[in-house]
Order: C-alpha cells, then sequence, then structure tokens
C-alpha cells in the first residue's frame, strides 16, 4: 500500500511525462505545419510546474509567461484542450483564440499566457491584491523567466507587492538564457535571486531539476503566506532542451552545456529515486510512459477533428456583454440613416 | 437639479460607486492622503478608508497592471492616472493587457476596470504634459473612451464606466474642473450610457461637433455665429468609442454642413474617422467639404503664445464654420 505522498509523486512523474510528450509532440506538428505563431517548448523544466503545483491547492492562482503549454496541463486543463488550442481550434483552452503563447484555464485557476516579458507580473501582483482584498487565504504563483527580470514591469510589480505585503510567490525559472542572450550578458547581478532583496522580499535558490526540492520549497513557503501574507522569490535553476522557440537552433550554447544538463534530467532523477526507494518498477515507468504518448496522441487526433469558430463569432470577443462589438452594431444601423440623410438632402 | 462643479460631479461618482460595489476601489498616485492631485478624491479616504482608498508610488505600469489583474478575478478597480500623459508608462498594460484580455482567453475573462484622469492640453505644461490621448486609445479594439464635458456628464459617464464589464477609459478634462453645472441631486440615480451624444445646442446652417474641452468653445462660438446669422448645432459626441455615428448623421442630414473640432492632433486624429464615415455613409447630405479645427501637427511648446496658435480657438472654429457655409 502506498502512502499518499507516495502516490502523488508517482502522479506526478506521470504529469511531468505528460508534459515532456505532450511538447515532443507539438514540436512535430509545428514541423508538420498543423501550429502556426511562435511555439515555446518547456522540455527540461518539467520539474518546476509540477513541483510548484503539487505544492499548492487547486484554488490558487496559477500565472505564467508564453512557455505555458506545461502550466496548462500541471492545473488540469486536458491534453487535447492544449493541442486544440495550438491547432487554433474552437475547442482549445481558449478556443484557438489565444495560440500557443496564450493559454487561459479559467476553470482550473490557470490565468495565462502572458506573451509581453514581464507584463503579467503587475496582474499577478493585482490578483494577489485581490486576495488580500477579500481577506481569502489564496496564494498567487507567478512564473516568468530569467528574461523578465530586467523589465521595469517586473521591477514596479516587486515593489508594489512588497508594499502592499501581498500573497504572492514570484517564481523565475531560470534556465540561463533570455531568447539567446545568457543572463551573465543581460543581468547586472551575481545571481538572480538578489533581485528580491533589492526590494526586502525574501528569496531563495532552488534546484528546479529536482521536484522534491521545488515542491518542498514551495510548500514552505506558501504555508508562511497562509499564515501572515507576504511575498516570496524563488530562483528556479533550470534549463531548456530546445532553442527559446522552434525556429531556434540555440547555436550559442555548446553541445557539452546540453548534454550536463540531460545527464541532470528532471523525469530521470524522479524515477531513479522513486525506483531506488521501491516505489516504481521499470514496468511501471514504461506503462506510465505509454499512457503519456497515448493520451498526447489522442490529442492531436481530437485537435485535428475539431471545429474551428465561425468567422462571424470573433465579433464576439471584443466586448463582454456588448451587442457584439459596436463596431458591427454601428455598421448596421448606418444604411438606414443614409437612405434618411439621402432623401433628406 | 442643483449647480456643482465638475471635480464635484465626479467625486460624487465615486463616491456612489464605492458606497454601491465592495468591490470597487480607488487606486492611484496621490489619491489617498493627499486627497487627488485635482482634488477629484478628496474625502474619499476618510469615508472609505486606506483599502479601498489607496495611494500607489510613481509607477503607472505597475499600478495600471495592479488593476487589470485584480479585474481578472473579479474586482471593479478605478485606476487614476495623475495625467492621461503618464498613462504612455503604462501603454502596455492598458492597450495590450486591459483589452486584449477577453479575445486572447477565448472569452474566458473580461476586464471591468476604469481608467480615469484629466486629459488633453491645460495651460502651459510644455510637450510631455499636453497629449490628447484619445485618438491612440480609441483606435484600440476592445477599449471604450469616452470625454466629458459638463459636470452631469462627468458624473454619469463614470458611473456608468465603473458598472461596465470591459475596460472604460475616462478622459477628463483638466481645464474643466472647475467649471459648474446643474447635475440632479444625489439621491436620484444619474447613468449616462456610453456611445450616446448629445446636442448641446440645436441649430439649422451647420453642425459642430466636438467634445471635451472643445465644447465649451463650440457653444461660445454658436452664440457669437448666432449675431451674424449662422445657425450652429453643437453635437458633444461624450463618447469617442462607442462613436454615436446615427446622432451625428441626423446632425448632418439636418445641416448638410460639419466642422469638428478637437482637441488632438490633425494627423490620424478623432476627426479624421469622423469625417470618413460621414462622406462614406451620408455623402449625399453634405453641401460641402468637411473640415476639422485641431492642434497644430507640432509637440505642444511652452510658450503661451505659441501654444495658443496651437490649440484650436474661436477665430479659428469661425473661419471654418463660414468656409463650409459659404459665408
Amino acid at each position: 500500500m502506498q502512502s499518499r505522498e507516495q502516490r502523488d509523486e508517482v502522479e506526478m512523474l506521470s504529469l511531468m511525462l505528460l508534459i515532456r510528450r505532450f511538447e515532443e509532440r507539438a514540436s512535430q506538428q509545428y514541423q508538420a505545419q498543423k501550429i502556426g505563431g511562435f511555439c515555446h517548448l518547456y522540455i527540461g523544466q518539467e520539474a518546476v510546474v509540477t513541483g510548484a503545483v503539487a505544492a499548492v491547492r487547486d484554488d490558487d492562482y496559477i500565472i505564467t509567461a508564453y512557455r505555458d503549454h506545461a502550466h496548462a496541463l500541471a492545473r488540469g486543463t486536458s491534453a487535447n484542450a492544449c493541442m486544440a488550442e495550438l491547432f487554433g481550434k474552437a475547442t482549445g483552452c481558449s478556443r484557438g483564440l489565444g495560440g500557443s503563447m496564450h493559454f487561459f484555464d479559467k476553470k482550473n485557476h490557470m490565468y495565462g499566457g502572458h506573451a509581453i516579458v514581464g507584463a503579467h507580473v503587475p496582474l499577478a501582483v493585482g490578483m494577489a491584491f485581490a486576495s488580500k482584498y477579500r481577506g481569502e487565504d489564496r496564494v498567487t504563483l507567478c512564473f516568468f523567466g530569467d528574461g523578465a527580470i530586467n523589465q521595469g514591469a517586473f521591477h514596479e510589480a516587486l515593489n508594489l507587492a512588497a508594499l502592499f505585503k501581498l500573497p504572492i510567490v514570484f517564481i523565475c525559472e531560470n534556465n540561463l538564457f533570455a531568447m539567446g542572450t545568457s543572463v551573465k550578458r543581460s543581468t547586472s547581478l551575481k545571481q538572480i535571486v538578489d533581485r528580491a532583496e533589492g526590494y526586502d522580499i525574501p528569496g531563495e535558490i532552488v534546484d528546479g531539476m529536482n521536484f522534491r526540492e521545488v515542491r518542498d520549497k514551495v510548500a514552505e513557503i506558501v504555508d508562511s503566506i497562509r499564515k501572515e501574507p507576504h511575498p516570496a522569490f524563488l530562483e528556479m535553476r533550470t534549463y531548456r532542451y530546445r532553442g527559446h522557440s522552434m525556429s531556434d537552433p540555440a547555436s550559442y550554447r555548446t553541445k557539452e552545456e546540453l548534454e550536463k544538463y540531460r545527464l541532470d534530467d528532471p523525469i530521470t532523477r524522479l524515477r531513479a529515486q522513486l525506483t531506488r526507494e521501491g516505489k516504481l518498477t521499470n514496468e511501471q515507468f514504461d506503462q506510465l510512459d505509454k499512457r503519456a504518448k497515448e493520451t498526447v496522441l489522442a490529442a492531436v487526433k481530437f485537435a485535428e477533428q475539431s471545429p474551428e469558430l465561425p468567422i462571424e463569432d470573433m465579433y464576439d470577443y471584443v466586448y463582454f456583454n456588448g451587442p457584439a462589438s459596436p463596431e458591427r452594431s454601428a455598421a448596421a444601423s448606418v444604411e438606414s440613416v443614409a437612405v434618411a440623410a439621402t432623401e433628406a438632402g | 437639479m442643483r449647480e456643482i462643479t465638475y471635480r464635484q460631479a465626479l467625486n460624487e461618482a465615486l463616491a456612489e460607486e464605492l458606497e454601491r460595489d465592495p468591490n470597487v476601489f480607488l487606486m492611484g498616485e496621490e489619491v489617498a492622503e493627499y486627497q487627488g492631485a485635482y482634488k477629484v478624491s478628496a474625502g474619499l479616504l476618510q469615508r472609505f478608508g486606506p483599502k479601498r482608498i489607496i495611494d500607489t508610488p510613481i509607477s503607472e505600469n505597475g499600478f495600471a497592471g495592479l488593476g487589470i489583474g485584480a479585474a481578472m478575478v473579479g474586482l471593479r478597480p478605478v485606476i487614476e492616472f495623475m495625467t492621461f500623459s503618464f498613462s504612455l508608462v503604462a501603454f502596455d498594460q492598458v492597450v495590450n493587457n486591459a483589452p486584449n484580455m477577453f479575445m486572447m482567453s477565448g472569452g474566458q475573462f473580461n476586464i471591468p476596470i476604469t481608467f480615469r484622469g484629466p486629459n488633453g492640453p491645460a495651460h502651459q505644461l510644455g510637450a510631455t504634459h499636453s497629449h490628447a490621448t484619445e485618438n491612440f486609445y480609441a483606435s484600440v479594439p476592445g477599449l471604450k473612451v469616452c470625454t466629458p464635458a459638463t459636470p452631469r456628464d462627468a458624473k454619469g459617464l463614470l458611473k456608468t464606466a465603473i458598472r461596465d464589464d470591459n475596460p472604460v477609459l475616462v478622459l477628463e478634462a483638466e481645464l474643466l474642473y472647475s467649471s459648474r453645472g446643474m447635475v440632479e441631486p444625489p439621491d436620484e440615480e444619474l447613468l449616462i450610457p456610453l456611445g450616446k451624444a448629445d446636442v448641446k445646442r440645436q441649430g439649422s446652417d451647420v453642425s459642430i461637433v466636438c467634445y471635451a474641452q472643445t465644447v465649451p468653445l463650440a457653444l461660445r462660438v454658436a452664440d457669437q455665429l448666432e449675431e451674424e446669422d449662422i445657425s450652429a448645432e453643437v453635437l458633444d459626441l461624450r463618447s469617442i468609442k462607442p462613436l454615436d455615428e446615427q446622432a451625428i448623421y441626423e446632425s448632418v442630414a439636418k445641416t448638410h454642413r460639419v466642422v469638428i473640432v478637437e482637441q488632438d492632433h490633425p494627423f490620424c486624429g478623432v476627426g479624421a474617422e469622423i469625417c470618413y464615415r460621414i462622406q462614406k455613409n451620408v455623402f449625399d447630405a453634405l453641401d460641402a467639404p468637411i473640415l476639422r479645427v485641431s492642434q497644430e501637427d507640432v509637440p505642444m511648446p511652452y510658450n503661451e503664445r505659441l501654444e495658443k496658435a496651437v490649440l484650436p480657438n474661436a477665430d479659428k472654429l469661425v473661419a471654418a464654420v463660414k468656409q463650409v457655409c459659404y459665408a
């Protein structure tokens, strides 16, 4: 009989596999031109979002940048809805209107999917503000990359969160590169976590390739925030195996560097931990992986077969509770007046 | 009805909506302890407390974004920009996050937020502090933009904006804060719909289309023209987006001549859009080409004489009206 925690770890390993197989399949479908626009893959960073999500409640707020497929999957958005979004279909998690960089899932408290670097960090602070305003004990997890920490919006947001003592964890997924520019070339700091100190926010460095360390650290901080709201900052040291986006061959780094990180793979690591402790057999692992692959293949089929939104529906997504778009309703009423005016003239 | 200032009218609107809905809060620079840079929020901190009337650091991008995030999870923020010239620091939040969220999320997240503050040239503030931003923001799908010119419109439009489920910009007129006008008593609910223009003066010879600070100018000019036997209709747009096209065409159908007087710049200005729509939809109703009176196409100079030369004024407007009337 497995304990709750052990079962959860197997589930989380399974989630990490789902994320990886999803991203691999997305890459293939992108190359087959089934997916448009930009597409940024999370492969290599899986332990960060799964570890963090494992440590919080389902109703805590999660928001991230444009490398967001994994965050939706981790929150419980189905692989079907995620793949359909990449395909631009009406069954996608944003009805095919957001695309790869704009995954949203309100039901599962996934608040995007934001593609202007750093611009969602103030939004996250606003969500945390709302929790405190209402006297709720929800915590906001705000994910962003190392590229965000030099944006003005990021700095303003940290200052506001600290001033207002808001319940938020800033999670920097430091994968060492902002697109093709290394942290060394972009950031005048010895280590990223020192940014937090400038705003009197407690910060720590976490091994982002180690699921257990991520989960335990986030759990500890969230626990402290629920008791007394305050911001916190975690620098997750991680690595992306692929380029910045699908069009990037990542020639700015060496094969040796990539291989070094591959040896520290987060999935292999959790698998080894569980196997060593007798909680997972090789057969069970293969079974989990097979299931992940099947789920993703089924998602591709689902996406392919899903309908697109009718063109005329796009006007319904401009204003909420509007008579569609005022633009469209105005155009409709123009004709009668035009006739009247012409007659009068 | 009683006479109050534009500033008091806005203050009443805020107080009434704060009273009505606990999800409404006011945030911005100097809105609380200082009582508002232009005293629009005077007394609100004392009445509603620091939880709902919130001073911020000078950090427009940060607190505009904070408001949008709070709106994503159901609050109804009112974000004050000390002037809309400073909203440019938050342009990414106002243009990229607030109006795009509803589309990008496939309709899951609407943003019920109000951005408000003074807009347009004031008096000798120089180029950085004199922006008229209505044409920037009205060009963005997903935003609504209104430009009240009277205390009554200021109160009614701000209340409607706060209740709207979308991002609305209430562009107040800095030079009109102390102007006075008749407004319904506080116990009478005053809501003015967005997208409804108002004929501020009836006329039959020419339509002067105006908004915000150009409304009092148009009314003055209309009085002056009356003495010269030109009957000018003054149509106050009140909202730039949605635009009340119906009201514009009705006025054109009556007068057949149009002058648009606007406080923004001529190139891609609000009047350019209105011209296009009039000629496209009621071309045959026109008896003369439409003219526009706007700012000159220059950054605002500080020098008082030059500033006056940049801005629309009575002489320019009278000349334009006479030209379209072939008078």
